[in-house]
């Protein structure tokens, strides 16, 4: 498996400029206009909440580098949301839960993969078809209502700690290994590069361009799926609403992070580089007193901002 | 390679009578919708019943006719329910503040074109996909409604301003005047004007449109100017007809005027499509969702159905084109 890791890690000198002079100029600023920015509270705080935004900008980043787009990410965490909260309250299992939230993900993130690529619907279109399914069946499933009184057995997954490591953290941390280890170093994160950059020659390798794009599109309704337990575990309870807009701060950290939309090439630790920005940016904001109305209008701002930039970049 | 594939499609005039023939199925199908729904349901029939639906396909179709221009170039704006959402809080606090109507719509109207411009600006100078820009704006339009409107609600405007989306005129609601009136400038446009001819071009192959000396950034500015300028017709019409005004009130608006514009037969790929197709679309959707409605279906199922008609109706054109060729 080793030698089939033709495509290596892209030299990060190259990259690091947008997004790390986001990242410092945003701290820069905040550290001097917000009081208490700096604490080890707040910026562990930064980091806690963070990890849902991981879990969903890692796959986010391998749909982007296949040209495609999964809109439908945050209204599938929804759902998944409230289907761990369902299930782990009326069997009293966290691991049942999980398994159910897991199981609506893939389900639609397959469902997604297949429009794509065997009906070839455009992307950002068949996913907004989706993003109004998962919508619709959040809530059909909730009623409108939030499911409240969940197992502790959930909940205690946001607030443990593992050797003074909060668990929501290692848990992103485990995601960005296993998603490193699988575009840097298998056939299929070389397949995943193919598959934005030149899908014919997958064809001619004998490979199945559309069983990859299913693929990719799954794993993203699969991270969507485990990102519904920390959700719902953070939140104590599951809400119709709860991940709405959510997979804009992803296509932000994506953007921001330096993957192009057009040339199918992505840089995973310049995602995660992105989470961090939109986190310090909308934890700055909040630390200022600004309403979560203005956060997400700065965020939309920084993804055009990012997209210009790359925009020239590739033409340069 | 897509673009050989693009040019074996003939020029927009040929299309005519493929269109022709691509709406008549479409008011059949609407056709069939009402006779099941008046086997179903007793009130379907009722007039009440059937000027309700006039006036909510109208809405849908105000929003929808200027997405149709910018599907037609292979575009897309999904800003569209969030410009909404703006331009009736906007124009509401005019109207509110200087007690003028004339006044408030004229700055509902500009305000949904300003964003619109910015949209086309972003597509054209910046050179960002359509999906993407229109998608960060979206955002950028509901941080800036939240903000602007704190959680207040407008409330109570002027009874002259309020017959615009609630007021009849000879047995009719005013807004399906309106919906004539948009209907027949948007068709004359788009199919008697050369710029709506160069639109039709545009998204058939943008190179050869380019190399025919149309000019594409500025039909595209255009574009993508109307589109947002119905957007803030659409909400003069809204804020009229609820006489009051939310920060929230754009967020079911978009996949429906999307769906309207794919149920009638725009391609997702440009250069096909009419804005009398358009409005069949929005017709069917809205009797679809008024029929859930009659057969007392929960309005929590609706975005479920409107997200089915949108890919169904994509896969169904992306066939019907496959099988033409």
């Amino acid at each position: 498996m080793r030698e089939a890791a033709v495509v290596s890690e892209p030299n990060p000198l190259q990259r690091i400029p947008g997004v790390a002079i986001v990242l410092v100029l945003l701290i820069a600023l905040f550290s001097a206009v917000a009081p208490g920015f700096l604490s080890v509270a707040n910026l562990s705080n930064v980091l806690v909440q963070s990890t849902i935004l991981t879990m969903l900008a890692l796959p986010m980043t391998l749909i982007i580098m296949t040209e495609g787009l999964d809109l439908s990410m945050g209204a599938v965490l929804t759902l998944t949301s409230l289907c761990v909260a369902i299930v782990s309250l009326a069997t009293k299992s966290m691991l049942l839960g999980l398994g159910a939230g897991l199981l609506v993900g893939t389900a639609f993130g397959i469902a997604n993969g297949w429009l794509v690529a065997i009906l070839g619907i455009p992307p950002f279109v068949a996913t907004l078809g989706t993003l109004g399914m998962a919508q619709g069946l959040s809530l059909i499933v909730s009623d409108g209502q939030s499911v409240v009184g969940i197992p502790h057995s959930v909940r205690d997954i946001y607030s443990a700690t593992l050797v003074g490591v909060p668990v929501p953290i290692v848990m992103a941390l485990l995601t960005y290994a296993a998603f490193h280890a699988l575009l840097y170093h298998t056939r299929f994160g070389t397949y995943i590069f193919a598959l934005g950059g030149n899908r014919e020659a997958l064809r001619y390798a004998g490979l199945s361009p559309n069983k990859l794009l299913i693929a990719v599109y799954a794993i993203g309704g699969a991270m969507a799926g485990i990102a519904g337990l920390l959700m719902t575990a953070r939140m104590n309870s599951g809400h119709p609403t709860a991940g709405l807009g959510l997979e804009f701060d992803a296509i932000a950290a994506v953007a921001v992070g330096g993957t192009s939309f057009e040339r199918g090439n992505g840089w995973l630790l310049g995602t995660l580089l992105g989470v961090i920005a939109v986190g310090v940016l909308r934890n700055g904001l909040n630390l200022i007193s600004m309403p979560s109305s203005v956060q997400v209008a700065s965020v939309g701002v920084l993804v055009i901002v990012a997209l210009f930039l790359d925009g020239i970049r590739s033409r340069a | 390679m897509t673009d050989i594939a693009k040019e074996t499609v003939m020029p927009p005039r040929s299309f005519i009578s493929q269109d022709a023939i691509q709406v008549f199925y479409r008011l059949l199908a609407a056709l069939l919708i009402c006779a099941v729904l008046a086997v179903l349901s007793e009130s379907f029939l009722s007039l009440g019943n059937i000027l309700n639906v006039l006036r909510q396909a109208s809405l849908t179709f105000f929003i929808a006719s200027g997405l149709t221009l910018v599907v037609l170039t292979a575009g897309l704006d999904l800003s569209v329910g969030a410009n909404v959402a703006l331009s009736a809080c906007i124009a509401g606090t005019v109207i509110h503040k200087t007690g003028s109507p004339a006044l408030g719509i004229l700055t509902g109207l500009a305000c949904g074109g300003i964003v619109g411009l910015l949209n086309g600006i972003m597509v054209t100078a910046l050179r960002i996909p359509s999906f993407i820009a229109t998608y960060g704006m979206l955002w950028v339009l509901n941080g800036l409604t939240y903000w602007y409107m704190a959680g207040e609600t407008l409330h109570g405007f002027p009874a002259g301003f309020r017959q615009i989306g609630s007021g009849y005129l000879f047995g009719l609601p005013i807004p399906v005047y309106l919906l004539l009136v948009f209907l027949g400038i948007g068709t004359l446009f788009a199919q008697r004007t050369v710029w709506g001819q160069e639109i039709y071009a545009i998204g058939a192959n943008p190179v050869a449109a380019r190399l025919s000396g149309i000019p594409v950034a500025r039909r595209l500015l255009l574009v993508y100017a109307v589109s947002g300028t119905m957007a803030g017709l659409a909400s003069i019409i809204f804020l009229s007809r609820l006489n009051s005004a939310e920060a929230d009130i754009g967020e079911s608006l978009t996949l429906p005027a999307i769906a309207a514009v794919l149920i009638g037969g725009t391609s997702l790929f440009g250069g096909v499509g009419t804005v009398f197709g358009t409005f069949i679309g929005a017709l069917i959707l809205t009797l679809v969702l008024n029929g859930m409605n009659l057969l007392s279906v929960s309005a929590n199922w609706q975005p479920l159905v409107t997200g089915i008609i949108v890919i169904l109706a994509v896969w169904l054109d992306m066939k019907t084109r496959r099988r033409a060729q």
